[in-house]
């Protein structure tokens, strides 16, 4: 063999082993949940599903079948059967098909892929905020600002499925806030109270320490729950810089100048040491399940936690309660609070006029009330005049006194598209112990000039 | 026209599999050096020049990245050519049980590397996995595997070797089994020991064979990304990141340009290592 050919035979055998890293990427989509064989946006004309199977004799319209797209979360799945299964007895001329994806950056490019093939279901179910606003909603979904159901819509949820100014999405269950779970049978143990002030609550995580219990419970082994603490810390921030959301999109403040968002950093930092010993290799689940048994103290987590903490250990769920992040002064104690995803519908799909009335229910007070009856709610809910029901348990009641003393701040990624991609990583190595919390700033402020430069934001 | 035609003829044998190459991997990787000259989001794409591969430069745990991938890269080949070594001197000798042996030290190699990941990251637990309870009955405290950041690059580097070194062997065996018994023979009417004789015949004349072991686990390590990914996803925080995981999570992030741009970069990279280590390795290579 002649050099050059050898050359170009190890050339090309380099070449198809990097493709098939390239090729590790993709995600295979989970389609369990799919009732028909049929894949979706396979049937080329979509709308005539002719089965005389069927026989409702008052039946006029043609049938019409949907397909939606949801996150494979288990409450997820068991509240859009539940909002199905009732949305398909009301509408019997309509069917929807199920399929699941999966969750985090693995489900962002599942559902960018889709809708850059022109492959999207007719409705799916997504983030809010900074996700939803790289999704490009102009080209890829329906306008919904003029649908009578936004008047349904609680006007802090609005913004947030926005952009100039039209609204594209509506909200699919709770709000929920950003805090910190805690043990009452510890705090009555050891005498505490609910600390309103960061000092308190390290006083709190030294009592319990020294009282030989964990104090607080780590799980980095799902990276992305690390980053509590420092996001929690965001009513705290705009308590004392009202503009840091709108300077910091405008590339004006970042994390490591603006004090007070440091603060989010420095306090994570000082937690340093008070977790599980196990706690770089426990995963989101298990920290659940140590915060039911009452093994750790503090649990810092969203309260969209809660349904799962009733599924799974539904005797131990009136041993939690919850208290938001408290800021360095009394005075200033409110809630973070994240808003809950929404329900978009797909731009090119072929039945505009039934994804809507799909989207209708689901952000109805009745739909909400379907979704209660199966999954407990994480926070009040986003539609106007659904109220909690009865049996709410008190964890989520804890939170309601911030709200009804409008004591709350939705989280930077409801006000700022801006969202570095490397927080979790970071935060993990703060939390751990291995980078100070001004170096940590300074290199998320680095990390978030790529994700503004991608969106395509001005001042970067 | 006999003439014409029959150089047509040949080539049209190679047609099918050339336009499969080009459509699935000459296209795509002509496309891929384009659209890493780009700021891309799947929808649309800005023009951008090198942004994106200063960008990547400047990337805060890219030297952790490079010196990751060259440290995973060497371990596991060097463990996986001893070991393989050993391993194919053993199950080419006279022993009872060769082919029950030769399928155990091969399975590993069967078995998906994500469920491997898995599997190990339990077993590598601290508290509650296999590996430190089992220390814990001798009155070993083991250390945290996967979470201390000294050591976990190696506990995964360890798992890919176990993984790895079935192929290894395999082709040292077929290495050995092709040298000529002349030379084994003439070894022992010198008077020649079993160390003499790895030493002196199976080693060097096995050279083809390690040859080849060293350029696959070599760019195997450089390339390697699945097993990290299922046991550490590069963490905790960046301690494990290899070339390719930093690439895949800027691909998360909805960075397409930008690793696009990352996997031209690992492109060069192993060219550049690999090229001149398979040309140092032929031109030792003697003949049988």
């Amino acid at each position: 063999m002649s050099k050059p050919r050898k050359f170009f035979a190890l050339l090309s055998s380099v070449l198809m082993l990097s493709g098939l890293l390239a090729a590790c990427g993709g995600g295979s989509s989970d389609k369990e949940n799919e009732s028909s064989p049929s894949a979706s946006g396979a049937s080329p004309s979509g709308s005539a599903s002719v089965s005389a199977s069927a026989p409702a004799p008052s039946e006029s319209q043609e049938k019409v079948k949907l397909t939606l797209l949801v996150d494979n979360n288990q409450d997820t799945v068991i509240y859009t059967k539940a909002l199905v299964d009732a949305f398909q007895a009301k509408y019997p001329n309509i069917t929807i098909e199920t399929e699941t994806r999966p969750t985090g950056s693995e489900g962002d490019n599942f559902v960018k892929t889709r809708l850059a093939t022109g492959d999207m279901n007719d409705v799916f179910f997504y983030n809010s905020g900074s996700l939803m606003q790289a999704l490009n909603p102009e080209q890829n979904m329906i306008d919904l600002t003029n649908e009578p159901f936004q008047a349904n819509v609680i006007d802090s949820f609005k913004p947030t499925v926005s952009i100039n100014g039209k609204i594209y999405g509506a909200p699919v269950g709770s709000t929920m806030g950003g805090g910190w779970f805690y043990n009452k049978k510890i705090y009555a143990q050891l005498g505490l109270s609910v600390p309103k002030t960061w000092a308190e609550l390290m006083e709190n995580n030294k009592k319990i320490k020294a009282a030989g219990i964990t104090a607080m419970i780590g799980s980095y082994k799902d990276t992305w729950t690390s980053q509590l603490i420092m996001l929690a810390d965001y009513f705290n921030v705009q308590a004392q810089v009202p503009n840091f959301a709108a300077d910091y999109t405008g590339n004006k403040a970042k994390y490591a100048t603006t004090p007070a968002a440091l603060r989010g950093f420095q306090k994570l930092e000082e937690t340093v040491g008070y977790y599980n010993k196990d706690f770089l290799a426990t995963t989101y689940d298990a920290g659940l399940k140590m915060l039911a048994e009452g093994k750790g103290a503090h649990y810092p987590m969203l309260t969209f936690a809660v349904p799962a903490l009733v599924q799974n250990n539904p005797d131990k769920i009136d041993d939690i309660g919850f208290f938001a992040q408290p800021g360095d002064s009394a005075d200033q104690n409110g809630l973070t609070v994240w808003m809950p995803g929404g329900a978009y519908i797909y731009k090119n799909t072929e039945h505009p006029e039934e994804a809507k009335k799909f989207v209708e229910f689901v952000a109805s007070a009745e739909g909400v009330s379907i979704m209660g009856t199966v999954s407990k709610p994480s926070g009040p809910y986003a539609i106007k005049g659904a109220a909690l029901p009865d049996d709410t348990p008190q964890v989520v009641k804890d939170m309601l006194p911030y709200f009804d003393n409008n004591q709350t701040a939705p989280a930077l990624e409801f006000l700022s598209p801006v969202k570095g991609p490397s927080l979790e990583q970071i935060t993990v190595e703060v939390g751990s112990g291995k980078r100070k919390a001004a170096d940590a700033a300074a290199l998320y402020d680095q990390d978030v000039k790529k994700q503004a430069q991608q969106l395509g934001l001005a001042g970067w | 026209m006999t003439k014409v035609f029959k150089r047509i003829y040949t080539y049209n044998f190679l047609l099918p599999a050339a336009i499969v190459y080009t459509v699935i991997f000459i296209v795509p990787t002509v496309m891929s050096f384009f659209f890493s000259l780009t700021r891309w989001t799947l929808f649309k794409w800005d023009f951008i020049g090198l942004e994106n591969f200063k960008t990547f430069f400047q990337e805060p745990s890219l030297s952790i990245g490079f010196k990751n991938t060259l440290i995973y890269a060497a371990v596991t080949c060097g463990l996986k050519v001893v070991a393989g070594l050993l391993l194919g001197v053993f199950l080419t000798g006279k022993i009872r049980t060769k082919d029950y042996l030769r399928s155990v030290v091969f399975f590993p190699v069967l078995v998906s590397t994500i469920a491997v990941g898995i599997a190990f990251g339990m077993m590598m637990h601290p508290t509650t996995g296999l590996i430190n309870t089992t220390l814990a009955l001798f009155g070993i405290e083991g250390p945290d595997w996967l979470g201390d950041t000294r050591i976990a690059l190696l506990s995964v580097a360890a798992v890919d070797v176990w993984k790895g070194v079935g192929l290894a062997t395999v082709i040292y065996i077929a290495g050995i089994l092709a040298i000529p018994e002349e030379y084994s023979e003439a070894l022992q009417i010198d008077g020649g020991n079993a160390w003499n004789k790895f030493w002196n015949i199976t080693v060097p004349l096995s050279r083809p064979a390690a040859n080849a072991v060293i350029i696959l686990a070599f760019i195997g390590g450089l390339r390697s990304f699945d097993l990290i990914w299922a046991m550490t996803k590069g963490g905790p925080g960046f301690a494990t990141d290899v070339i390719a995981s930093i690439i895949y999570k800027q691909y998360q992030g909805g960075f397409y340009g930008l690793a696009t741009a990352g996997n031209v970069i690992l492109f060069l990279f192993v060219t550049a290592i690999v090229y001149p280590l398979s040309r140092y390795l032929t031109r030792k290579e003697v003949d049988l």
